[in-house]
């Protein structure tokens, strides 16, 4: 367009009111396209809490169940594992944990409800890997003689203690989630719902 | 050519750029004459794009993205990779070319890269051909990730669960994100169906869009070569470059012996080491998905492990912000970097052939950090390991940042008028 013709601004007025709203019409078509992609209806009532007996797990054993398609594991630790977690205090980034990773009632020393039963999430809070046992101590386990037993990461190397705190200068920046839930019985666990609920 | 044909020919070429399309890209598209084997890499690019194409095509005729149990307890899309590799006529050697091509899709853009990185080839007036190919490069990182999804193995399943999982470390936005791109709380059926569609749908068109652009951009201002001087420069008194030659024939036939060559190791790997030692298919990948057990030791396919070994290395926090953080924006970071080159090589010449000492020891740390990154990225991590990446990560940035300062201090030899061509 030369310069020196005379611009209709009403028609530029026009062409600038129709191509704002073809604009927006245009970002909000985006918008049922996007939602497509989030989480379905089904996958959001996948969350069912899930019950546990946990009557045959003997001392020192773990059992993993699956609530919301991860790993949930349940954790009989022997008085043994319970006083190896004062060795660890100095050496994990959260001791009290102070980070809301669990529900209140298993914010105290053993990151559980009863201190023998650990239920947590599997899942690295790095990058979502589930972390190995590695619960034997000492040099027995592969993780050096003064290893007072615990959880490795395989993806990158996170160390956890046995309640799920993750040590200091890890890649995993937070402990392990303690999933909300609640005794049924005396052996008999309902993770995914706490009691107050 | 008789007047019949000919006839047809201009009825066509009223309607259609048909003669005068082939005489702009290929006979009278004026090469350097002075090519070397490193020239070979492009062409063949292309030639793997073809065959991960094809493959493809047939693959889906008989995959089904269902991470639902079938009758006998496995993955319907665990299973239905499997029935390719045993029912299906062919089936195994066209997964087993589809496999193996994504191997050989990296080695030979990676080899293509570095020819680049030689001869200068990203310096002025290539600059958007660099960045359209650094572009095509990210786009084949996410094509490669996403269709390592879809056979459902162990490895498929861990490796996007750590890499979604990534985007979930940015702040703000992340969680949000990460859940966007699985489509669920975790890796599942979801993710799988999104990462089909993303694999054979959008990115291939996305990549083919970029490989257009590619090669628009380079037959406007024509190749480089390994002297690094521009041929348009000195033209006989038809506006032809003295030391051009018209792509085809010349280039189309030598271009052939590389693709004979090619295929011969390709064919190899193919009838004889299809898994390529367990780098190219993962033994853990042969185990269905197990959504509550990670395999004892994750490494991602041998191409992604330079950037993931700079991902592993960062292990500080820093600004508040978690050292997973700062790990990501490395890994972007350093291959974001590579788009930067044509502005931070400040050397007089072009080509290695003339750059001094400074710019020749540059380059050999960068390749052997590189090398050494990515042997470090397959193997598990101890403290020893670590640190070693930690410093040939930092040599792998300083190599680009600090380009701008070497490469201009460097002592250069003077770059010739014309190539030299024996």
């Amino acid at each position: 367009m030369s310069v020196d013709q005379k611009m209709d601004s009403s028609r530029r007025t026009l062409l600038l009111a129709t191509s704002a709203a073809g604009g927006a019409a245009a970002v909000a078509t985006a918008v049922p396209f996007v939602a497509s992609l989030t989480p379905s209806e089904r996958a959001k009532a996948a969350g069912a809490p899930v019950e546990v007996d946990v009557g045959k797990l003997a001392p020192g054993e773990m059992m993993t169940v699956e609530w919301r398609g991860k790993p949930v594991w349940i954790l009989r630790r022997t008085p043994e594992m319970l006083a190896s977690l004062d060795k660890t205090d100095e050496k994990v980034s959260d001791p009290a944990s102070d980070k809301p990773m669990q529900p209140e009632y298993a914010k105290n020393k053993y990151r559980s409800i009863k201190p023998e039963y650990l239920v947590a999430v599997g899942i690295c809070t790095h990058l979502g890997c589930s972390p190995s046992e590695k619960f034997k101590m000492g040099a027995e386990s592969g993780m050096g003689a003064d290893w007072p037993g615990g959880f490795l990461c395989p993806c990158h190397g996170s160390l956890f203690d046995l309640a799920g705190r993750v040590y200091s200068s890890m890649p995993a920046p937070d402990n392990l989630e303690i999933p909300p839930h609640q005794y049924l019985a005396d052996t008999t666990i309902l993770v995914g719902e706490d009691g107050k609920a | 050519m008789t007047t019949k044909s000919q006839a047809v020919l201009n009825w066509i070429d009223e309607r259609f750029p048909l003669t005068s399309s082939i005489k702009g890209h290929l006979t009278e598209y004026y090469a350097p004459k002075n090519f070397n084997f490193w020239y070979f890499f492009g062409s063949l690019a292309l030639l793997v794009l073809v065959i991960q194409i094809l493959t493809g095509i047939f693959l889906v005729m008989h995959y089904k993205p269902d991470a639902s149990l079938n009758a006998a307890g496995v993955p319907v899309a665990f299973a239905s990779v499997e029935y390719i590799m045993r029912e299906v006529p062919g089936g195994w050697l066209i997964r087993y070319l589809h496999s193996t091509g994504a191997s050989a899709f990296f080695i030979v853009v990676y080899l293509h890269m570095f020819r680049g990185l030689l001869y200068g080839s990203y310096r002025k007036p290539r600059e958007l051909i660099w960045i359209f190919g650094t572009l095509i490069f990210l786009v084949l990182m996410a094509e490669a990730f996403m269709g390592y999804l879809l056979p459902w193995g162990q490895m498929s399943f861990w490796g996007a669960q750590v890499i979604v999982n990534l985007f979930s470390a940015i702040p703000v936005i992340g969680p949000d994100l990460s859940l966007v791109i699985r489509g669920d709380y975790v890796v599942s059926d979801a993710t799988l169906n999104r990462f089909f569609s993303f694999h054979v749908i959008a990115v291939p068109l996305v990549l083919i869009g970029l490989v257009v652009a590619h090669i628009i951009a380079l037959h406007e201002v024509g190749s480089n070569n390994p002297d690094g001087v521009e041929i348009k420069k000195k033209k006989d008194a038809n506006g032809i470059p003295l030391d051009g030659i018209p792509f085809h024939p010349y280039y189309t036939v030598k271009d052939i012996v590389g693709v004979v060559a090619f295929l011969f190791f390709f064919s190899a790997v193919v009838f004889f080491a299809p898994e390529g030692g367990g780098y190219f298919l993962e033994f853990n990948n042969f185990i269905p998905a197990d959504p509550l057990k990670t395999p004892p030791h994750i490494a991602p396919v041998w191409y992604f492990t330079p950037f993931y070994s700079i991902l592993r290395a960062v292990t500080y926090p820093l600004f508040g912000l978690d050292a997973k953080f700062w790990g990501v924006v490395a890994m972007g970071a350093s291959v974001v970097i590579i788009a930067f080159l044509p502005w931070l090589d400040r050397s007089p010449v072009k080509s290695i052939r003339y750059k001094g000492p400074i710019f020749k020891i540059a380059v050999a740390i960068f390749v052997v950090c590189f090398f050494i990154l990515g042997y470090l990225g397959v193997l598990p991590p101890t403290p020893g390991r670590t640190l070693v990446s930690q410093i040939c990560s930092v040599l792998y940035f300083a190599f680009f940042l600090l380009m701008p300062w070497y490469s201009k201090l460097d002592k250069c030899k003077a770059e010739p008028e014309r190539v030299n061509f024996k």
